[in-house]
């Protein structure tokens, strides 16, 4: 399953990273050198054994439903590129 | 005797018995901070003025004859991973640059509760990525033994803040080895807790299902101290365990009898330099002399652990790192007029080239046509290494390896080559699948570099693997520092 030029241009899509030609380039190599690696894995029997997503076994913790201390707009907005009427600014998107 | 070198017992003392006050004590390591800085580049940020306000408080509460803690005074920098309320928190990395966070991560509270003194941020590799901290955005850090060398990463800045007398204690976290392959290059202790012991809220997440947050120290009883003050159940950490807080203090013994330790082969051979090898298992016959049983053992599922890590880490990261998009914090490249431009130009100049890489990777193995080939596959790997510990565990009580392949290499050395990079932590990695707890202590040097002995213990088993730690320490007696 290598990896193309192609696939690492739809990747660098996916993943919202926009990717020049000598960087696809570079990161096709890497990532192929990589994957190939990673691939060892393929090879192995593992039709009966059960996925482990993490290493110690755990359940929704919810917690009660009572209005806690949380941030003001002031603070959420601190760290905001930009901001306007305790808001969020973005480029226009329709 | 300089300050500076004190160890957290050593200072508590004195601070107690007001032979030192916790102005002098900050003072002390401030100055060996503008004597070394330059040299080894260990921080980001500097917090001097917050660090002196906090010596203060601590000599305060000395003279009026309040009780203090063993942490209270004591000078300690934390990785620019963990957020501090107010303190710039950069993670390494350009789109965090002027990131001030608004709340303090529950592990850094948890030591401000009890009077540490904080030095600064320590640099690291961008979004803890990496084993050798050269791929922080703003500066590579350098080991404190070897100028030229890396300090191991991808907490780098905080191994070297202790081990070049910058800081008595910091914090780091670890996620495929980056507490304890940095502390076995720059010689000094470095453990990871069992995953789920200390909360990571606050701690800027890489790979939620691997990251724990830990201490590096000069010596073993400073980590349990350490330790004992980091622990708890936080319920703002959906994945933190619950359990009665013991006294990791009291675990510290040399006496080892009937203790049975370890040895997996397969982390002895291929990939291991044989000067390294050699260096561990010298140490080993230090354990005999204490009363333990040493003998070989088999984690068969081991040559798999790296591969299956290099899915499934980069997989949660691709997923943990799409937050930032330049809306809400951090970064945003200026002058764009479409939304998705925006979002594309942000990451691209935001993120460095290691990063872009496991997003990528992760993305990938998770798109459609590949999840179940990659991480679908890598998921069982992972309970095939769990169940190879967990048999091996049976048997014994702690396991050992080489904490790292090699000594600290130079600077440039694997900048280039990812693969031949994630093979540094070919050791530490399988830990963290596991979500084991393990520690890196000093065993040796090779061609005037320390080496790290490297011990695993049981989920949960801090108290018998700070045992085996401790008494390895007393029993080996090294007590080698760096001529910087």
């Amino acid at each position: 399953m290598a990896i193309s030029e192609k696939d690492v241009k739809h990747v660098g899509w996916l993943a919202r990273l926009a990717l020049n030609d000598a960087e696809i380039r570079k990161f096709t190599q890497q990532l192929g050198v990589i994957l190939e690696h990673a691939g060892k894995i393929a090879g192995l029997d593992t039709e009966n054994v059960p996925p482990t997503s993490h290493a110690i076994p755990l359940k929704n913790v919810l917690r009660e439903d009572k209005l806690g201390v949380c941030l003001t707009p002031e603070a959420a907005l601190l760290n905001a590129p930009e901001k306007e009427n305790q808001a969020f600014v973005v480029p226009k998107i329709v | 005797m300089e300050l500076y070198k004190l160890t957290i017992h050593e200072a508590h003392e004195k601070l107690v018995s007001k032979e030192i006050s916790a102005r002098e004590f900050t003072e002390s390591v401030f100055s060996r901070i503008d004597k070394v800085e330059d040299k080894v580049r260990s921080y980001l940020t500097l917090t001097k003025e917050i660090a002196f306000g906090q010596a203060e408080k601590v000599d305060r509460k000395i003279a009026s004859g309040e009780k203090i803690g063993p942490l209270a005074g004591i000078p300690a920098a934390i990785k620019d991973v963990m957020c501090v309320e107010g303190v710039r928190t950069t993670c390494g990395s350009k789109i965090l640059e002027n990131y001030v966070p608004v709340y303090t991560s529950t592990a850094a509270k948890n030591l401000l509760n009890e009077g540490i003194i904080m030095t600064g941020k320590t640099n690291m590799d961008e979004f803890a990525m990496g084993s050798s901290t050269e791929n922080s955005r703003f500066f590579p850090t350098r080991n404190p033994w070897d100028l030229e060398r890396v300090p191991g990463g991808s907490s780098g800045g905080s191994a070297t803040a202790v081990a070049a007398g910058e800081a008595i204690f910091s914090l780091g976290s670890d996620t495929g080895g980056s507490i304890r392959q940095p502390a076995a290059l720059c010689g000094i202790v470095g453990m990871k807790p069992t995953y789920g012991l200390v909360s990571r809220y606050g701690l800027v997440a890489f790979a939620s299902s691997l990251d724990q947050i830990g201490p590096f120290t000069k010596d073993v009883r400073d980590c349990a101290i350490t330790l004992n003050y980091l622990i708890g159940h936080d319920p703002l950490d959906s994945t933190s365990v619950k359990i009665d807080k013991p006294d990791y203090t009291k675990a510290l013994s040399d006496d080892l009898k009937g203790v049975k330790i370890g040895v997996p082969r397969e982390l002895m051979v291929e990939g291991i330099d044989p000067k390294v090898r050699e260096a561990v298992e010298n140490a080993l016959e230090v354990f005999g002399k204490s009363g333990a049983i040493v003998a070989e053992t088999s984690l068969p599922n081991l040559d798999y652990a790296l591969s299956a890590y290099y899915i499934i880490a980069p997989a949660e990261a691709s997923s943990n790192l799409a937050r930032f998009d330049g809306v809400r914090y951090g970064y945003r490249v200026p002058g764009t007029e479409d939304l998705m431009d925006m979002y594309m130009l942000t990451r691209a100049e935001g993120f460095g080239d290691e990063v872009k890489r496991r997003i990528m990777l992760g993305t990938y193995a998770l798109s459609a046509g590949y999840y179940e080939a990659y991480y679908g596959q890598a998921q069982k790997v992972r309970t095939l290494i769990i169940r190879d510990f967990n048999r091996a565990f049976e048997e014994f009580d702690v396991l050992v390896s080489p904490t790292s392949p090699t000594t600290a290499f130079k600077i440039g050395e694997k900048i280039d080559d990812p693969l031949q990079m994630y093979l540094s932590d070919i050791c530490t990695i399988p830990v963290n699948l596991a979500g084991l707890p393990a520690i890196s202590v000093p065993c040796g040097m090779v061609d005037e570099l320390p080496v790290g002995l490297h011990i695993i213990g049981k989920t949960l088993g801090e108290e018998m693997l700070l045992k085996v730690a401790y008494s390895f320490e007393q029993n080996f007696g090294w007590n080698e520092k760096p001529a910087l």
